[in-house]
């Protein structure tokens, strides 16, 4: 039975983009290894040479008909920005401090 | 009968012998809302004003002899992740308390070009993630039946707000059983279309493999029509089913001549509540008294469905919420408080001459998304991020992931050999009644378990209705689960229909 360390939990922690008190590291990492566990129930089944399944229909490229039509106004689609300027969304400095 | 407890079907009827104005319809509806949500909490916004001038609009078109659409002037409630163009639209998470989307879904147009009198916005588990509505951010509903108990999730509040009789249909969405659920502990009708056949642009997205939206509603006929009118091809959903749409309420109530039903021996072990079987295999001889032949089948990996669902479904939340990002739309930290924070954090470690500390430290953008989505979002939400991030990350995702895919395939391989010799599987929706509130929101694990019977049809893309058939000892409604082949709706709303004529679960309502 796997079971993972807080030292993992606190990896993931920053790939999904999520900041973790001490508290809910500890919880998290808890329940991730009950739940973890669980899902390793599919160790027994045996998938050889089965193809695994992506979406419920089969998908194939659905290709759209290249011609030119309005989008989302810029206006609009700023609308909801917690920060912005007339043309652009605004985030923390990205380079140098 | 008062006009808030009549049927759509029954509505329509009166709307058009000019018995009722819809105005008249849709104020009946916001009474019992007013007088009732209070304790039930079923609606996060109800739309009043807007409400009233849309039904005077319809009257004024009927009056006037134009054309109207399919539920002209009839009330509905819509599930709070559909975006609503300059309404705000939640998803009941803090993440979007503030959100107005600049579009509207295609769910929505077709409400509107159908004339329907949007209501409001019901409640859900955040982000749909859950199977009580107790993990919305934003209100608290209960059942009902009993207000002590919950109402089922994620589509708690569609279903509630149907069974408190505020509206005579709703739209709910169905990742895992979250349409079909709730139907079962608020003893209404609730169905998951086939994969595909009902549009998902502009659905907030939790996992876009298995997220389906669908009709609740309290009859089979009220589902066929509904059902009917937010159907079809979508060229703005590339996973939309390119098929024509049966028109469903013309034959929803031809019986089913020789009915086939299967009964998945896996479903009736350990673990079913002795009420709800005894109601389930009640509702079998039903069918068999209308000419239904009965066999034993058997699904064998159906019994993997929950541990498949819980690495598909957060490994795809984990992927569509990543654009929750403090950034483009949606909750962001405070900046300066998270900017001084930083540089404490940085004196800090370099006080303590710890090189590594300083190292592995977030850059401020780094910090204003962690921020911004730990403030954001709630537990459960971030449980499943954290799952999916996990099981899709490297070295685990061949282990996790992929595995998943495969056995997704058996499950629905299953299927597709049983419905070879049967028409439509009938069982339990969920091993148990409505549970009480605050009862299993310590042990994830225990309440994912809860979803063993509905999970397998998102995996496998197939339609699944549920219906009430029958109550509990303590009056609380059990819920009948019909799964059927791809794109066969039509078999599930007859079916239903056939059950809903010889008896009259679905006419019964809470004490309120």
């Amino acid at each position: 039975m796997s079971s993972l360390t807080r030292e993992e939990v606190e990896k993931v922690s920053l790939l999904a983009r999520l900041r973790l008190s001490d508290d809910e590291l500890t919880k998290m990492t808890e329940q991730m290894s009950q739940i973890v566990s669980y899902v390793e129930l599919l160790n027994e089944v045996n998938t050889e040479d089965v193809e695994p399944m992506a979406h419920a229909v089969e998908q194939f490229n659905v290709f759209a008909e290249d011609e030119p039509h309005q989008s989302l106004p810029r206006d609009a689609a700023l609308s909801n920005a917690p920060k912005r300027d007339d043309e652009c969304f605004r985030v923390p400095a990205v380079l140098g401090d | 009968m008062a006009l808030y407890e009549a049927s759509a079907t029954q509505l329509l009827s009166q709307l058009e012998a000019g018995e009722v104005t819809s105005v008249e319809v849709t104020q009946a509806c916001l009474d019992q809302i007013r007088q009732h949500d209070g304790e039930v909490g079923a609606f996060l916004q109800v739309m009043d004003e807007k409400a009233l001038a849309a039904a005077a609009e319809v009257d004024r078109k009927r009056k006037a002899g134009e054309p109207l659409g399919a539920l002209a002037g009839v009330p509905v409630a819509v599930k709070d992740l559909l975006c609503t163009e300059g309404e705000v639209t939640t998803c009941a998470s803090k993440m979007l308390k503030n959100f107005v989307p600049p579009y509207s879904s295609t769910v929505i147009k077709k409400l509107e070009a159908a004339d329907a009198i949007i209501l409001g916005k019901t409640n859900m588990d955040e982000f749909a993630m859950g199977g009580s509505t107790e993990n919305s951010a934003l209100g608290t509903t209960r059942n009902p039946w009993n207000t002590k108990l919950v109402p089922g999730g994620s589509s708690g509040g569609a279903a509630a707000c149907l069974a408190a009789r505020m509206v005579p249909l709703s739209i709910g969405t169905d990742t895992g059983g979250s349409i079909r659920q709730p139907a079962s502990f608020c003893g209404v009708v609730g169905l998951k279309p086939t994969y595909g056949r009902v549009s998902r642009f502009g659905l907030i997205a939790f996992a876009s493999s298995l997220d389906q939206i669908g009709p609740m509603a309290r009859t089979a006929e009220d589902t066929a029509l509904f059902l009917e009118a937010i159907s079809g091809y979508d060229p703005s959903d590339s996973t939309s089913a390119n098929v024509a749409c049966p028109l469903f309420s013309k034959t929803v109530d031809k019986p089913l001549e020789g009915l086939r039903i299967g009964l998945v021996k896996e479903h009736f072990g350990d673990g079913l509540h002795k009420e709800v079987e005894g109601a389930v295999r009640e509702a079998v001889k039903v069918y068999e008294s209308l000419g239904a032949t009965v066999t034993d089948i058997s699904l064998p990996h159906n019994k993997y469905g929950i541990a498949t669902y819980y690495i598909i479904a957060p490994s795809e939340a984990s992927s569509n919420l990543a654009r929750f990002d403090g950034a483009h739309y949606g909750h962001r930290c405070d900046e300066a408080s998270m900017l001084e924070d930083l540089q404490k954090e940085k004196e800090a470690l370099e006080a303590a001459g710890d090189e590594l500390g300083l190292k592995k430290m977030d850059t401020p953008l780094i910090r204003m998304y962690r921020q911004s989505r730990a403030e954001g979002f709630g537990p459960e939400v971030k449980r499943r991020i954290m799952l999916g991030t996990y099981t899709l990350s490297a070295g685990y995702y061949d282990a996790y992931y992929l595995k998943a895919l495969k056995v997704r395939r058996l499950i629905r391989d299953d299927y597709d050999k049983v419905f070879k010799s049967v028409d439509v599987i009938v069982g339990p929706t969920a091993p148990n009644p409505a549970f009480a509130a605050g009862s299993k929101t310590s042990n994830p694990l225990a309440m994912y378990l809860e979803d063993l019977y509905t999970v397998t049809a998102n995996l496998a893309g197939i339609p699944a209705i549920s219906i009430p058939c029958g109550t509990t000892a303590d009056g609380l409604p059990i819920g009948l689960q019909m799964q059927a082949p791809a794109l066969e709706e039509d078999r599930l709303l007859r079916a239903a229909y056939m059950y809903q004529k010889e008896t009259d679960w679905h006419t019964k309502s809470p004490a309120m």
